[in-house]
């Protein structure tokens, strides 16, 4: 199949970067999306120009590098997809993609379709732990902890940090991601200790890194590679409640 | 806590002055109902018997509104700036027209009010039938002649369906956001708090609307 890309191309985080149109020629329906920008810049070093720079590591959906926005949806138009698992049949013979990297305040651009995801660091290193005492490995099952409370922790732990949530939101907010990370921990005994304080921290942090408010549009579940549900951002304020009730 | 600046608490402050704004429109057209019954005039002097209540409710919107304002405002110009850059290409796929557009439905329902509190509360619009100094046959404030030669011409009638619908979008975004902005929400009751959201706001417009139609169709005179 033949396809017209238009990518963003950007030199460096100063540069004002602007769309270049690319015909992607010969590729085969079975190709991933990142293996077809890989037959693209292949392209591209013969004929002795820049090849297009673009994040990636796994190549299976579980690492969370990965992550462009084609045609204004981050990782592309199949739900619960990376762009790494978006194969190139879900696309048609001569399809026009314009392909941007994921856009928000808090992520700035590096080069062409790389942004710095940083500020999730950031979020997490602000609260998204747990504080144990090292020594002796404690006991199997000496912490029992429900299924329902364990399967609720899974679906949020499934949060990869690609920051698809953060390029969807019309406020580049990212309430989904940190919602998932409170959730998660605060779900497990060993995380409600210091759920109060990570609450607070967490969304703290999250301001000051400059991502946006949560105005409840659900655009980030939308686009949720691991279908991370908005009910953890409902349960994330209400964490934030208790810990102001509780004065924490 | 009283004056937030976190994420989740300017949020809050939205969704509790929202419902408190919320419940007054709903107590609102419950009392203009009355009006389908030609009993305007004595709902309104029999409310005016009760200066607590009245000036109470009034105080507690006036705070109620102004925090609104200033939340919504606030957010609105932080959440603008974290998304500096549009996409060339942009799609939604689940941020719905109303939701978008809160803040200009807000501002529209924030002009209007002040046009609805001048013509119908301190009735400075149409003096011909200011209902404070027209008083009906048994000596109260005629709201409901006010009302009704009012809403019979066209132009105000239509006023009020614009800034109706605004406020139905409004709401339409803001019930089910403020069910969610306090965490009263799962995986189950979500759609259903969204389906209810938006049949309360198309009610309460259909019903708002109901009484300047009903005038202009010559129903109600
Ligand atoms: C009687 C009039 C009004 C009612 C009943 C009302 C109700 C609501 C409700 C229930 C919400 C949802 C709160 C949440 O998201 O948690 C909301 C949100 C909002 N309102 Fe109002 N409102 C009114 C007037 C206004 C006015 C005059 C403005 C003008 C600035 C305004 C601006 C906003 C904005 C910007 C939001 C969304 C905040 C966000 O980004 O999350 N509203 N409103
Ligand atoms: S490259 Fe690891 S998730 Fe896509």
């Amino acid at each position: 199949m033949n396809l017209t890309l238009y990518v963003w191309r950007q030199k460096s985080s100063k540069d004002p970067g602007r769309l270049v149109q690319y015909e992607a020629k010969d590729i085969s329906s079975d190709m991933s999306f990142l293996e077809m920008l890989d037959v693209v810049n292949e392209g591209l070093i013969v004929k002795g120009e820049e090849p297009i720079a673009f994040d990636s590591d796994c190549r299976e959906g579980i690492c969370g590098m990965c992550g462009q926005v084609v045609n204004g949806v981050p990782h592309g138009p199949r739900k619960k997809t990376t762009l790494c698992q978006l194969h190139m049949r879900h696309f048609k013979d001569n399809d026009t993609l314009y392909i941007e990297p994921f856009r928000a305040k808090a992520f700035p651009v590096i080069k062409d379709l790389i942004v710095d995801r940083g500020a999730f660091d950031k979020i997490i290193q602000s609260g998204g732990y747990i504080s144990v005492h090292t020594g002796g490995v404690p006991d199997g099952n000496t912490l029992l902890i429900p299924k329902h409370d364990a399967d609720i922790a899974m679906d949020a732990a499934e949060c990869i940090g690609c920051g698809a949530c953060v390029a969807a939101c019309p406020n580049g907010s990212a309430m989904l991601f940190t919602a998932a990370k409170v959730s998660h921990l605060a779900m497990l005994p060993q995380g409600k200790i210091e759920a109060a304080r990570r609450v607070c921290a967490m969304t703290e942090e999250m301001l000051a890194q400059g991502f946006g408010n949560c105005s409840n549009h659900y655009e980030c579940e939308a686009v949720c590679p691991k279908g991370i549900k908005v009910k953890f951002i409902a349960k994330l304020n209400r964490e934030f409640i208790k810990a102001q009730m509780t004065g924490s | 806590m009283l004056f937030p600046t976190s994420a989740v608490g300017k949020k809050i402050m939205m969704a509790i002055t929202g419902q408190v704004l919320a419940l007054f429109i709903l107590f609102h057209i419950a009392g203009n109902s009355t009006i389908f019954f030609h009993a305007l005039n004595a709902y309104v002097t029999a409310l005016y018997k009760l200066p607590l209540f009245v000036w109470g409710g009034r105080l507690v919107l006036l705070l109620a509104f102004v925090f609104h304002i200033w939340y919504g405002t606030v957010l609105k110009l932080e959440n603008h700036a974290a998304k500096p850059e549009p996409y060339a290409k942009t799609r939604y796929l689940q941020a719905t027209f109303a939701g978008r557009n809160q803040i200009w439905t807000g501002v529209m329902v924030g002009v209007f009010l002040v046009y609805h509190l001048l013509q119908f509360t301190f009735q400075v619009t149409n003096p011909a039938v200011a209902a404070d100094t027209h008083p009906d046959a048994l000596g109260r404030p005629d709201i409901f002649t006010m009302v009704v030669q009012s809403f019979r011409q066209i132009g105000i009638a239509g006023v009020y369906v614009v800034s109706l619908a605004a406020l139905g979008l409004h709401l339409l975004h803001g019930i089910q956001s403020s069910f969610q902005t306090w965490g009263m929400n799962n995986e189950q009751t979500l759609p259903v708090v969204e389906k209810t959201g938006n049949v309360v706001s198309v009610l309460l417009f259909v019903w708002y609307c109901a009484i300047p139609i009903a005038i202009i169709a010559g129903i109600l005179k």
